[in-house]
């Protein structure tokens, strides 16, 4: 259990699935936290000052020392509160779930992200790309509810993008990517994270991403 | 007592940096295991089937179970292997800070390294090395503040970090060789080349750390085969 005089303030931008999988982390263990929007246009002193390698969000600072990098964040909201655990205790499980986060990390969202965003000239192969992502992941999920098991865990959280960012995005570009038809095992994953009781919660609304993200297109 | 050592391979090669983070973790904690040296250009069945999606090593089979990704790998044996010094700090917070720079150093610092290998003529070369300089600043800069005075980033002895960064200690070599630059030196990374000196002499380092002459001959090859300019 963390002591009993904590300060956790959190640095995020809410569109941001990075900033985000905090706000997931932060929620499913409870924990009571100060929050930030930051404007990435006119960055606040206290990020350039918090995380002054990378200067983006989130940036977590508990009893003012901060933290960057979601994955490392969210591990470390993991290790400090213990209730509700994001990793299995079994080494070899917890090693595996490392492997897909990361694998999410950089295989998945990349392509995913460029199969919105791409020309037509490079959005071919963004999509095919994207597609794949997708396959593996169906593979992994299998009959699982979640990728954590019976409840939410690092690779759930890791996946936020996958599980509610893609479906919005695919709508506003007209892709079917993410389908019940393709991808039945994985588009049931992402029906359970995004009508999760906690993650619901922490998730921005619908409604609200859309326009942010429609308002970015052509 | 020792678990399943009888049972450990890892399947690598020798000029990887990342396996190197997989042996030296291994050879920290006193595990024997047997080193199977991959043919990139033809990956044995036993990779293949080890790391599927990737088809990359280093891997690491402990009790017939592959586990994957070297960083991953290092973590993992830390916790199976409780015998030997940790790997990993036992503070959340210190561990969020090695996690940290070791993402930079594989995400950031690391690709601006080996963008030597494609990097044509002088004035590219010189992009490529100031890129390195300043992330070695930024390092150099975290040194300082890690280890607190001590040796190494982990403090006495050498742990998560020291290993994440140490292992590219070759390559970095290859580059002041082949460029003519010095990149961490008494000069300008004095901390580093101190960390540097201390973390090739460690016991777990020097068998599996290549000899750099070695490195730069491998270097050359590649350098040819990609059509990179002297």
């Amino acid at each position: 259990m963390a002591a009993k005089e904590e300060q956790v303030k959190f640095l995020g931008k809410w569109p941001s699935p990075f900033s985000n999988r905090v706000e997931l982390a932060l929620k499913l263990k409870g924990i009571k936290y100060d929050y930030s929007e930051e404007d990435l246009s006119n960055k606040s002193q206290e990020l350039l000052t918090s995380n002054p390698v990378h200067k983006k969000v989130p940036v977590l600072i508990h009893n003012g020392r901060p933290i960057s990098e979601s994955l490392v964040i969210v591990e470390y909201i993991d290790e400090t509160w213990k209730s509700n655990p994001f990793l299995p205790p079994n080494p070899y499980h917890r090693a595996s779930a490392r492997f897909w986060s990361k694998l999410v990390d950089e295989k998945c969202l990349p392509p995913l992200w460029d199969a919105f965003w791409c020309d037509e000239k490079g959005r071919e192969k963004a999509v095919e790309e994207a597609m794949e992502a997708l396959k593996i992941l169906e593979n992994e999920i299998g009959d699982k509810r979640f990728f954590g098991g019976d409840d939410v865990g690092l690779v759930d959280i890791s996946a936020n993008f996958v599980g509610y960012w893609v479906d919005i995005l695919q709508e506003i570009a007209g892709l079917q990517l993410l389908t019940s038809e393709k991808f039945p095992k994985l588009y049931k994953w992402s029906q359970e994270f995004s009508t999760h009781p906690i993650v619901k919660q922490a998730l921005p609304p619908r409604d609200k991403l859309f326009a942010f993200f429609k308002s970015r297109t052509g | 007592m020792p678990k399943g050592e009888e049972a450990v391979k890892v399947l690598g090669v020798w000029a990887s940096p990342f396996v190197m983070r997989a042996r030296i973790a291994l050879n920290m904690k006193s595990v024997k295991y047997e080193f199977l040296q991959e043919n990139l250009g033809s990956k044995s069945q036993l990779l293949l089937q080890s790391n599927p999606v990737h088809k990359k090593v280093p891997v690491l089979i402990h009790e017939h179970k592959p586990v994957c990704e070297s960083l991953i790998i290092v973590e993992y044996v830390d916790q199976v292997f409780s015998s030997g010094p940790s790997i990993l700090p036992s503070d959340p917070y210190d561990r969020a800070i090695a996690r940290f720079w070791a993402a930079y150093l594989d995400d950031k610092w690391y690709p601006t390294l080996k963008a030597m290998a494609g990097a044509k003529g002088e004035k590219e070369i010189k992009v490529v090395i100031q890129q390195v300089e300043e992330g070695l600043a930024l390092l150099e800069d975290a040194y300082n503040k890690i280890s607190k005075g001590k040796p190494f980033f982990a403090g006495d002895r050498i742990g998560y970090l020291d290993i994440a960064f140490g292992c590219f200690l070759g390559w970095t070599r290859v580059t002041e060789t082949v460029t003519g630059t010095a990149l961490i030196d008494e000069f300008k990374t004095p901390g580093l080349a101190k960390w540097a000196e201390k973390f090739c002499e460690d016991d777990a380092v020097k068998p599996v750390m290549p000899e750099t002459k070695k490195l730069v001959e491998f270097f050359h090859v590649i350098r040819a085969k990609f059509g990179g300019s002297a």
